[in-house]
């Protein structure tokens, strides 16, 4: 199962955090901090796993990441998930955003937090994996995005 | 209707699972986000946000709020939660939202990232929601049957009681026509197969899977053209779980599996995924010959991959297998060996697990060494990353207490520097936290504890137990002096407890003076006077506040002053009075050895040079010994032909030195210098040598595992070695190479004193290995075959006395006249001419020879570049027949030797030039090079001749251009120095302004400025540290005091100027 999805920058700033456990809000931002402190001391040329910090759960977790130019993406898995399976997840997700934004940037994931989330959500849920395929996520995105259209036009006036 | 059930549909899963949607991204949040970016201070972010937040909670509780504005708020709660702020109030909201609003509405409600186990959640009943899924599960949309099924089993996940009577419903889904919501309901019985068993359905999961890696889904699935990787992935862990220790399941799946494994090829991430579970299936179900056979092969291909994530996850299926099959580590046993030393935590920590799994009794010291070395990246680790206080000390507690006498010496250090560097406010905490921690660990069984842990906590409770009021203080003197009491505290443990107890001490005087009492009879004497101090320091608490001022600042306590100016006013006083002037070690030592020239130099040369290589090695001795040793000029002990049986490190048994037999048809005695110079080229360590290593260490970790000989690739594996075995002394193989056995010897000392026999040997063993023979030998002064070698005799001792005094002071005292007197033709000065374009125009020294051959002779010349030294070497053809094949090789231990140029090939009397750049990093008073030059006068036939030289420190210091000013803030800056009275030369009218230029002219030095009687001088050594020099005439004599941040270049450089005075 999926603990955690965190996107953070080069420098610590997090761009999204979905957490599939409880942790109080105090525990998030440490947690955060502390996968930052773990994934931002390793070398480029060594490999893309490493032991969960102590918060997340210690050495039963395990956390996968990719590195894209300002952005680390990590996943914070337990032992029942495939390491490169997830690897690939990463990079599905990544590709997805990829299309989504046309040519995805850090600035996107800022002022498009919602939208990451619906992606994502698309994606993964509650901790597990839906779906891995690029275009049935984009094209359940666009659907929803359709559907919200329609609702605004079919609101009565008042509301909008 | 379908519409309105569709919406609804996909929110409420969402619902569960903390689903985020929002509405378009609004103005407000651009300007919030825009604001946040602007911020400088964290601070500043803090006030912005707060105001946000108070605003937003003032908008919600209004009534007149619009569901749009409502919509704008979450997202924006949203934003600022994820930066970490408090922004609770807004989920309820969140929560009404989603009840009242239309689709879009909902997804922004449903934001609150822990609804499913928020309270709120216990609000509405499981059951409810559970018929309205199972509701939903009969809907069309193959989605929102997916997403059903995930809700489902979250549900079984939070109460699995309430689901138990919906089986029958997952396993409609696992037959689901769609294979999404197929790969769905595996996640539910990924689960259900760890609690109850379903071995029915194994022959399901069995076809499913043929028919994925058969091709038989949609082109929809493929990844990378893999068919569905992570449904195979899940149906191979779901069959290896139910393959476990039940062979009629295992058998159903042996043909799936070797379908997977066989299919499986591609080199792309995924299918190595695929590999991977395969593998682990195969390995924990009931086994069969066959797949073993194969998966161990695939494992081989993990762990040979040059990817890293493949290696890390080969050592992970290693680490898994080996429980099963120990022998499968035997076969990668190097790369192992390789993974230990490698840069990244991950993998090592992952061979260090697959190692703890292969212990035995045999290999068992090897690893648990291993696990010790990495035990002591721990603290480094924790250091680094510590999320708090408590966590750090306790993990602290726990590598004191079990690492204990075993860390280095800087591990407890660096926490003692920790603790006490941080500021008073901040740290108080953490120190707080050290010594409640210690009080408790010494309330308990304290008798196991490591030294230095009981000297760390000693020292803590020391320094710190008066932050903690709640503790007595009569409590922790109680708890020390138990610990005095115990038999297997060590002495200098003791030591620090006392320390400790005296800083302590204030006030408790009865319970102090017993102890004092006590404890002055004992036998150690640092103890009793310990206790003295204290019994003196608790009686009189005045002196104790005085000399232990509690909880001062650390960075109050004075800096030692290494220079120790404090004492300046006190050395020149005495000065002054008369007093000998203080000595730095060597030249005490120098002093020491007699002086047996009359009225010579004060400073000898032949001795300096024999006591400063002294200081160097033990071996080196006998090298300038050797040197000196045919000079009728220098007066040292001869020690040629004596067998050195002791030295600094004690008896010397291994010690070989091979003398040339007497009946060797040249007879020829090596002259001691050149054969000592060639001894002491440093072994390097080649990779042959370090490849023995490795495979040393990896039958001393394999062995015991399986029957070895056949796989391991050590050989002679049935009677491994039971430990490590240190590198072979590399003289041993030089004293058991006559055997003319083919031991393969890197060795390349003793390869040029070998004799002539074993270099033949070797010529034929090992062609590569460049043989001496004997013509090499001819060249040497004592030979008798060469007729016109007689006078060569001559001028080579008499250029070798010449040669010593030359090197071993600096270049300006070179007489080239005699020298070039005595030479043989080709080697003149005019070599110089023979420089490169670029070079000539530097500042060189003369031309020296280095040795010579009746084919070769080779000269040498300094050439002063600023960032570094030019060696040039002057190769020489003295022949008349064309030299093929020469190459030069220099070595020197304390230099950095850059980079050469390679000769080819000589004509007949022509020379050549090979120019070496030499970088000096630590300043030495003389370094010496050697090297030896190859060449073949006939094909087939390499002859060597070895040459070695020595550099002064001069040699590497160039002037230091700074104004006065600059001068004056370096010189502050500057740490280490040294005093000295020199000699001052005062045969000219200026006695200050002569000296500085001679040493000027001597050493490369820039005179900074002269005021009065005073001079400045400044110089570096390379393009590295400054040295200073500050000159004051005091009286006859000259006062020079030196800095550097460099510890031993004030030593080296006044050394070199008493020289350049003393021969003035």
């Amino acid at each position: 199962m999926i603990k955690a999805i965190l996107i953070f920058n080069n420098h610590g700033k997090p761009r999204l955090s979905k957490f599939y456990e409880h942790y109080t809000e105090d525990t998030e931002q440490q947690i955060i901090r502390e996968t930052f402190h773990l994934v931002s001391k390793r070398d480029e040329n060594i490999c893309n796993f490493l032991e969960g910090g102590l918060l997340i759960g210690g050495s039963d977790n395990k956390l996968i990441y990719r590195h894209y130019a300002t952005l680390y993406f990590v996943f914070c898995v337990d032992s029942s998930e495939s390491e490169l399976g997830i690897l690939d997840l990463i990079q599905v997700f990544v590709e997805t955003l990829d299309k989504c934004f046309e040519n995805v940037c850090e600035l996107d994931l800022i002022f498009h937090v919602d939208k990451v989330h619906n992606i994502l959500a698309e994606m993964v849920m509650g901790g597990m994996v839906l779906e891995t395929n690029m275009s049935e996520i984009i094209t359940q995105v666009e659907a929803q995005g359709k559907m919200e259209k329609s609702e605004v036009r079919a609101a009565p006036f008042g509301l909008v | 209707m379908s519409d309105v059930v569709e919406k609804t549909l996909t929110a409420l899963p969402a619902l569960f699972d903390s689903q985020t949607g929002a509405a378009k991204i609004t103005n407000r949040l651009r300007q919030l986000i825009k604001s946040i970016t602007e911020l400088t201070s964290k601070h500043e972010e803090e006030n912005l946000i707060k105001q946000e937040l108070s605003a937003m909670k003032e908008q919600v509780s209004s009534p007149n709020t619009t569901m749009k504005q409502m919509r704008e708020i979450m997202v924006r709660a949203m934003y600022c939660e994820m930066l970490g702020y408090d922004a609770s109030f807004t989920y309820i909201h969140a929560i009404k939202l989603a009840q009242q609003g239309g689709v879009l509405e909902k997804r922004v409600g449903t934001f609150t990232p822990h609804f499913h186990s928020s309270p709120y959640i216990t609000s509405i009943t499981h059951a409810l929601i559970i018929t309205h899924i199972i509701v939903i599960l009969s809907c069309l949309r193959e989605i929102i049957r997916r997403k059903a099924v995930l809700a489902l089993y979250k549900f079984y996940l939070i109460a699995p009681n309430q689901v138990q009577h919906i089986h029958a419903k997952f396993r409609k889904a696992l037959c689901d026509k769609d294979p999404g919501v197929m790969t769905s309901s595996l996640h539910i019985y990924l689960q259900l197969i760890r609690v109850n068993s379903y071995k029915d359905l194994t022959g399901s999961f069995v076809t499913i899977l043929k028919q994925v890696v058969g091709g038989k889904l949609p082109l929809d699935f493929n990844y990378h053209s893999v068919p569905a990787p992570w449904l195979q992935i899940q149906l191979l862990r779901i069959l290896s779980l139910l393959g476990k220790e039940d062979q009629s399941t295992s058998e159903l799946m042996y043909e799936v599996l070797d379908e997977s494994l066989r299919r499986a090829e591609m080199n792309h991430n995924i299918t190595y995924a695929i590999l991977y579970e395969c593998v682990k299936a195969v390995y924990t179900i009931h086994p069969k010959a066959e797949l073993l056979e194969k998966a161990a092969r695939c494992i081989g291909n993990f762990v040979l991959s040059p990817k890293i994530n493949l290696k890390y996850l080969g050592l992970k299926a290693l680490t898994y297998v080996v429980q099963h099959d120990a022998k499968l580590a035997l076969q990668h046993q190097m790369t192992i060996i390789e993974c230990l030393d490698h840069s990244d935590f991950t993998i090592k920590r992952e061979t260090l697990e697959l190692l703890f799994r292969i212990t035995n009794a045999q290999n068992v010291t090897v690893i648990v060494e291993k696990m010790l070395d990495f035990l002591c990246y721990v603290p480094i680790k924790t250091l680094t990353f510590a999320p708090d206080n408590s966590w750090f000390i306790q993990t602290m507690n726990d590598v004191f207490s079990i690492g204990g006498d075993l860390l280095q010496q800087d591990v407890p250090n660096n926490f003692l520097r920790l603790l006490a560097e941080g500021k008073p406010e901040e740290d108080d905490q953490l120190r707080l936290y050290a010594v409640d921690s210690y009080l408790t660990v010494l309330k308990g069984h304290t008798s196991h504890l490591p030294q230095c842990f009981l000297q760390v906590m000693s020292w803590v409770l020391g320094e710190y137990a008066h932050l903690q009021e709640s503790v007595d203080q009569r409590e922790v003197i109680r708890l020390l002096t138990q610990l005095l009491d115990q038999r297997s505290v060590s002495s200098e443990t003791r030591v620090w407890i006392l320390s400790a107890l005296t800083k302590i001490s204030e006030g408790q005087t009865d319970l102090i003076l017993d102890l004092a009492e006590s404890l002055s009879s004992s036998q150690d004497t640092v103890l009793r006077q310990q206790a003295q101090e204290l019994r003196h320091l608790s009686q009189e608490s005045q002196l104790h506040e005085w000399a232990l001022p509690r909880g001062a600042p650390w960075d109050g306590i004075e800096v030692v002053d290494s220079s120790l100016s404090f004492l300046d006013g006190f050395v020149s006083e005495a000065l002054a009075a008369g007093a000998a002037p203080y000595k730095p070690p060597h030249q005490r030592q120098e002093e020491l050895s007699l002086n047996l020239e009359p009225y010579g130099f004060s400073l000898p040369v032949s001795l300096s040079s024999c006591s400063i290589t002294d200081r160097q090695s033990p071996t080196l001795l006998s090298v300038s010994s050797g040197l000196s040793g045919n000079s009728t000029e220098l007066s040292c002990l001869i020690l040629e032909g004596v067998k050195r049986v002791w030295g600094k490190d004690g008896y010397l048994p291994q010690k070989k030195r091979s003398t040339p037999p007497v009946d060797e048809p040249s007879a020829a005695v090596q002259p001691p210098g050149q054969q000592e110079a060639a001894e002491r080229i440093e072994p390097r360590p080649d990779p042959l040598t370090q490849n023995q290593d490795k495979q040393q260490l990896a039958s001393s970790l394999f062995v015991g595992l399986g029957v070895g000989s056949a796989m391991s690739l050590l050989g002679k594996s049935e009677a491994p070695p039971p430990r490590f075995r240190k590198k072979p002394h590399p003289h041993e193989s030089s004293s058991s190479s006559s055997s003319g056995t083919s031991e393969r010897s890197s060795d390349s000392s003793s390869r040029s004193s070998r004799n002539t026999t074993n270099s033949f040997l070797y010529g034929s063993l090992l062609e590569k290995e460049p043989a001496t023979s004997i013509s090499a030998f001819d060249h040497t002064p004592k030979s008798t075959t060469a007729n016109g070698l007689a006078q060569n005799k001559d001028t080579k001792e008499d250029r070798r006395a010449n040669t010593s005094q030359i090197l071993g002071g600096d270049m300006v005292i070179v007489r080239p006249s005699t020298i070039q007197d005595k030479h043989p033709p080709s080697v003149s000065s005019d070599l110089t001419a023979l420089l490169p374009a670029d070079l000539k125009d530097l500042p060189h020294s003369d031309v020296i020879s280095l040795t010579s051959d009746p084919s070769l002779s080779l000269s040498s010349c300094r050439l002063f570049r600023d960032e570094a030294l030019l060696l040039v070497i002057f190769i020489s053809n003295c022949t008349e027949t064309v030299i093929k094949d020469v190459a030069v090789q220099l070595t020197c231990e304390e230099l950095k030797v850059c980079n050469g140029n390679v000769v080819d090939c000589l004509e007949a009397r022509s020379t050549s030039v090979c120019h070496y750049a030499l970088l000096m990093d630590d300043p030495h008073t003389n370094v010496s090079f050697t090297g030896t030059v190859s060449y073949q006068t006939q094909p087939g036939h390499t002859n060597t001749l070895p040459f070695s030289g020595t550099l002064s420190t001069a040699d590497f210091i160039r002037p230091l251009v700074v104004t006065t000013e600059e001068y004056g803030k370096l010189w502050l800056s500057l740490s280490h120095d040294v005093k000295q009275n020199l000699k001052l030369l005062t045969d000219a009218g200026d006695p200050l302004r002569t000296t500085l230029n001679s040493l000027k002219d001597a050493l490369q030095l820039h005179v900074v400025d002269i005021i009065g009687s005073e001079g400045i001088v400044a110089c570096r050594l390379l393009s590295g540290a400054p040295c200073l020099l500050h000159c004051r005439v005091n009286g006859t004599a000259l006062a020079m005091w030196l800095r550097s941040p460099h510890p031993a270049l004030p030593d080296c450089i006044l050394y070199h100027c008493q020289r350049a005075l003393a021969h003035h």
